[in-house]
């Protein structure tokens, strides 16, 4: 069996006292799509924070294609975060840059394309997530929250990433809207046959975009096993947060 | 003894506070220092900046020159009047203004309009996690956001006060000639016979350390930002007020220093 294209072991971080991580274990084999969820403050985003490399950990391996970014020469482990794609929360789009220009972004940066076609790559890349080119010459503030996610989602598929992370991708969006976002993601995570990672709370989007998924509690993944059983599990953690019972163990660890 | 205790605790809390302050904002420095030599380089930006600090500032700028050079010169000639020294006026203005009143008034000025800004935009962007996208897209934001910003304040406030100089001398000389009765052409005689390039020089060597300290204090306040809206006012109002206290201690040992070498 080929490993895993991400693979993390022992992943901790505290901020202070406050113990987020506390021995993350995870694999995501390639080309599968791992849905983590868990409620608000179990350190979901720390832990894509940390794989991208804008929270450093306290201990712990991540690996990518089998090296180990954590202690990889800078630079080494700048290109292996280079292949990962991000969806921000809020879609974070530079709202000092026209839409095209914060498709292209990454290309440009990365110059992989020259600033006079830039503009021509955006909009193709803008009509895969079903925006017309109209929108191109926009800034992000005029748009509306579902396609300011579109346009999110067109900037971290533009550079054809191996790797996606999609934070929250359906949170503010209305059931039919989240529901076009998710299309759109399983869409291209399959086009492109990128591995990817979705944190989220909404029970609907993670058994559409995700093959497996992850349960994280107490700082540790309790549970892992395939999206479509997450209603169904008889894991007593899963069950209450995916049915969101107010009796269980998550509200006994609260109340500590 | 408690209540001692508490005292001496609160007085280490603040030194330490106060040495991770300085050091983290020396690093910050450094960092920004070094992404300015290193590609890729971003000379757009440091033309954008270059105009949000710069151009947009000329304004506020020259307003603040000439209504600082004509008040200047009436206050000059309401104390020198006392002792029959009015004669001297044209050569308090000038050295006034190129010396200290150009650079110090031009800083304070721009810190609270473009450090202000800075500030804003960067904490915006930290909060709205734009700077973490930057970083996601193969892209050093230190280097993207934060050395065109050290390099346009540098290039422009001693740009700005320049034209700061001519304009606060020209107060200067309105007032004189219309008002006080002052001859044009004894005035600009009295104003260039005791200008030395030295005096402008040593502004305008003020002028680019401030520019640099209003760049890195609104770059530095705003990208450490947190905790959504009011974090970016505190890092504003922050921006402003290191800048501008940084901009007063600063000047007091540049004129030290510059004045033991122009004498």
């Amino acid at each position: 069996m080929s490993p895993p294209k991400i693979r993390i072991r022992g992943l901790k971080k505290a901020f202070g006292s406050k113990i987020v991580l506390d021995g993350v274990d995870l694999d995501i084999q390639h080309g599968t799509a791992m849905v983590v969820i868990g409620g608000s403050g179990t350190g979901k985003s720390v832990l894509i924070k940390s794989v991208l490399g804008l929270i450093t950990p306290d201990a712990g391996v991540i690996e990518i294609d089998g090296e180990d970014v954590l202690k990889a020469h800078p630079k080494r482990a700048r290109q292996l975060r280079a292949q990962i794609g991000m969806l921000f929360q809020n879609g974070a789009l530079f709202d000092s840059l026209p839409v095209w220009e914060n498709v292209a972004f990454g290309l440009l940066a990365q110059k992989r394309i020259k600033r006079a076609s830039a503009r021509d790559k955006a909009v193709e890349v803008l009509a895969q997530v079903g925006l017309d080119a109209s929108v191109a010459d926009l800034s992000p503030s005029e748009l509306s929250g579902g396609m300011q996610k579109r346009v999110g989602l067109a900037r971290a598929i533009a550079s054809e990433p191996a790797i996606m992370f999609f934070d929250e991708p359906t949170t503010g969006l209305d059931p039919i809207m989240g529901a076009v976002i998710d299309e759109l993601i399983v869409d291209c995570v399959k086009r492109l046959g990128s591995t990817s990672i979705a944190i989220t709370h909404d029970m609907a989007s993670a058994q559409r975009i995700g093959d497996n998924a992850a349960m994280l509690y107490q700082g540790r993944v309790s549970w892992t096993g395939p999206a479509d059983e997450l209603m169904t599990s008889p894991d007593p953690v899963v069950d209450q947060f995916t049915h969101g019972r107010a009796q269980g163990p998550i509200k006994m660890a609260l109340r500590k | 003894m408690n209540k001692l205790l508490d005292l001496v605790a609160l007085i280490g809390a603040v030194a330490l506070g106060t040495v991770e302050f300085i050091g983290e904002l020396g690093l910050f420095a450094l960092s920004g220092l070094s992404h300015i030599f290193r590609p890729p380089y971003y000379p757009r930006l440091i033309g954008k900046a270059f105009m949000e600090i710069g151009y947009f500032s000329l304004p506020v700028v020259a307003l603040t020159a000439v209504f600082t050079g004509m008040v200047l010169a009436l206050q000059s000639y309401t104390g020198f009047s006392r002792f029959g020294a009015e004669s001297a006026i044209a050569s308090v203005v000038v050295l006034s203004v190129t010396r200290e009143l150009g650079p110090v008034l031009a800083g304070l000025m721009v810190s609270g309009r473009a450090g202000a800004a800075m500030a804003a935009e960067l904490g915006t962007m930290r909060v709205t996690d734009q700077i973490d996208a930057l970083s996601t897209l193969s892209t050093e934001p230190m280097k993207y956001l934060v050395a065109p910003r050290l390099v346009a304040g540098t290039i422009a406030l001693p740009l700005l006060v320049l034209l700061a100089d001519i304009l606060g001398v020209l107060g200067g000389y309105l007032v004189a000639t219309q008002k006080l009765g002052f001859s044009s052409g004894a005035y600009l005689i009295s104003t260039f016979t005791n200008l030395r390039a030295e005096d402008v020089v040593s502004g305008l060597i003020k002028a680019a350390v401030f520019g640099f300290v209003i760049a890195l204090m609104g770059c530095f306040n705003g990208y450490r930002s947190k905790g959504g809206a009011q974090g970016v006012g505190t890092a504003t109002t922050a921006a402003v007020v290191s800048a501008s206290i940084l901009i007063l201690a600063l000047d007091y040992i540049l004129t030290q220093v510059l004045f033991v070498k122009v004498k």
